[in-house]
């Protein structure tokens, strides 16, 4: 089903966070903001939902520490004890702090490296993804607003969209919705 | 204008003179000679385990004195006669503790404000008040440390082994350092801490002031940065050095590289925490309008840090002396887990595992009873964190908590108290001239 959207283009990110702001006053859905870099609060302006990333990040961290504490536990413990400056050899507890960097560098690992694998599956990216960006400015100094058009009418929500501070606005015909 | 009101000033008032009247109690209960030693003894061995308030350690107590007795190599009196030095040194410690907790609270608020100068901080220039109260306590504080250091250096009690002639005539190592430790430098070194400190502090205050009555131009704001980006360089090494001074010498024969880090970042996060602490407070009786939650999230966060910053450095300095296992070197660490375990593993629950875990959530980092719960923990571990630097040098085995640890405490909480929230009544509570105050007031993550 073919449905128009309207793309207007900011050229700085403090003018785009108060056109978001203005926009979602006027209740016209934003379908999405490119940009060329993070905008702070720019999340919380379009309102959307709180991310989940961190509870993710710590439930990984603890997979971590697990990963580290038993493998460390097999192989110096249980496996091949070795009696390394006099230390006592089958006491996982005794031994603990040797092992606390092992242990620490287990839980950052695998926080960091799961995020990150979890952001690019939300984000649906992976190599060789053709760029869903509309417009190639965005990659370097320029911010777009895709607005749904709706029901609305175009010209209307076009001369509100330029009084915002948007430089340009196209008008396009989507085929059929990529999301 | 803020007003202490006077349930407030009644209130340390009373914490003062119930703190003075039981170090005096704690200090008259010490025993004059090996014969009351034995009779206390004695009668603590009638008690057993379940023994009032001190309950918990008491057991231990009673059990470590007589595995003593048991291969005691020097027979009859000379073990009393030790417990005797111990229990006399007990009293005074439990002061040097308190009055050293103190006055690093204030210490490390001092150098958290010259941080904020010296870094253009837009976030923090709304809180520079709280600061400069909570600094105003460095001189008294300052002052009573010195007197302290001054008995202590020059042997009028026994705290420091060093200070005392008849031990380094028979301690080859001691004699080694008596270049260091003596009580003539160490009086001096600590005259040029705390001058330099208490001088910083002084104009920092005064440069604020001002700038509050004339903006034009930031005259005094930028002669406010460059007083605290000299200080903060003469701060690292007097920190560093007051540390070894006043801290690592209860035990002259050991040694810590990094032991003045450690020491900083306990006061560090001890000050942060009472900023926290003391802001939360003022908000709560309707002062502060233009503290927001944001100010306060950013002050948990470094709480928390600051926190991890700590443990770090403990560990680094454990890990490596429990691995190498140099005898020299690690009876600093036997000591503490045989007499002290539960002080020693406690203050690492309090300082890490708790703030670790309730002030991880961003959320929970702007909800005042949690920060405030998590600061009252965070000080606590602290306080105990001193405790474990200085006690089992000059106590031993001997500790428990008792009337004068408390009452140190209290004295010089009332006192603390009473200093900073008076100081918090000399000027108005924000620092409107600051060039950054408008980008503070609307600071927002």
């Amino acid at each position: 089903m073919a449905s128009k959207v309207i793309h207007a283009l900011y050229i700085d990110d403090d003018i785009l966070m108060d056109a978001v702001k203005k926009v979602r006053a006027e209740h016209y859905h934003i379908e999405e903001v490119y940009t060329p870099f993070p905008v702070h609060g720019l999340d919380k302006a379009m309102g959307l939902p709180h991310t989940r990333l961190a509870i993710a990040s710590f439930m990984y961290g603890c997979v971590g520490l697990t990963v580290a504490v038993l493998m460390m536990n097999f192989i110096m413990i249980e496996d091949w004890p070795q009696n390394i400056g006099g230390k006592p050899s089958f006491s996982y507890i005794e031994n603990m702090p040797a092992f606390v960097p092992i242990m620490f560098e287990l839980t950052v690992f695998f926080a960091a490296h799961l995020m990150v694998i979890t952001f690019y599956m939300r984000s649906k990216l992976w190599p060789f993804k053709e760029a869903e960006n509309p417009d190639v400015r965005t990659t370097d100094d320029h911010f777009l607003m895709e607005v749904s058009a709706g029901n609305h009418d175009v010209d209307a929500l076009a001369s509100f969209l330029g009084d915002t501070g948007a430089v340009e606005i196209k008008v396009i015909d989507k085929e059929e919705d990529n999301h | 204008m803020y007003t202490l009101s006077n349930r407030l000033r009644l209130f340390s008032i009373i914490l003062m003179v119930v703190g003075l009247v039981g170090l005096v109690i704690g200090f008259s209960q010490r025993p004059g000679s090996i014969e009351e030693v034995k009779e206390m003894m004695a009668a603590h061995d009638a008690h057993g385990g379940g023994h009032g308030e001190s309950k918990a350690h008491a057991g231990d107590h009673v059990e470590s004195h007589a595995s003593e007795h048991g291969d005691d190599a020097h027979g009859g009196d000379a073990h009393y006669e030790h417990v005797l030095h111990q229990l006399q040194n007990k009293p005074w410690s439990a002061l040097y503790i308190a009055a050293f907790f103190f006055f690093m609270i204030a210490l490390g608020v001092l150098a958290f404000y010259a941080i904020q100068f010296a870094a253009q901080a837009g976030w923090s220039p709304v809180l520079f008040r709280v600061m400069e109260a909570i600094t105003a306590y460095l001189v008294p504080g300052g002052i009573i440390m010195f007197v302290i250091l001054a008995l202590s250096g020059f042997h009028v009690n026994h705290l420091f082994v060093w200070a005392d002639p008849e031990v380094v005539a028979h301690d080859k190592l001691i004699q080694g350092k008596v270049g260091w430790l003596n009580g003539t430098g160490f009086i001096i070194r600590a005259a040029i801490f705390l001058g330099g400190w208490l001088l910083y502090r002084h104009f920092a205050v005064k440069y604020s002031r001002l700038q509050d009555e004339d903006a034009t131009g930031n005259k005094w704001y930028k002669k406010s940065f460059k007083i605290s980006a000299a200080f903060l360089v003469f701060f690292i090494y007097t920190e560093s050095m007051m540390s070894w001074d006043w801290i690592m010498s209860f035990d002259p024969h050991w040694f810590s590289t990094l032991f003045g880090w450690y020491v900083f970042a306990s006061l560090f996060v001890s000050g942060i925490t009472t900023i926290a602490l003391i802001t939360i407070y003022l908000k709560s009786k309707g002062y502060l309008e233009f503290v927001n939650n944001s100010h306060i999230h950013d002050l948990a966060k470094f709480m928390f840090g600051i926190s991890i910053f700590w443990t770090y450095l403990w560990f680094s300095q454990f890990m490596l002396i429990w691995y190498s296992n140099i005898p020299e070197e690690v009876t600093y660490f036997i000591t503490r887990i045989e007499d002290y375990k539960l002080p020693f593993f406690g203050m690492l629950l309090m300082n890490f595992i708790f703030p670790l875990l309730v002030l991880m959530n961003s959320d929970f980092k702007r909800v005042n009873w949690f920060v405030v719960m998590a600061g009252i923990i965070i000080l606590c571990g602290h306080y105990i964190d001193v405790f474990n630097m200085v006690m089992p040098a000059t106590v031993g085995e001997s500790w428990f908590i008792g009337i004068s640890e408390i009452s140190a405490v209290l004295l010089f909480l009332g006192l603390f108290i009473f200093v900073v929230f008076r100081a918090l009544t000399k000027a108005p509570l924000l620092a409107k001239g600051n060039p950054y105050i408008e980008e503070s007031k609307h600071f927002h993550y």
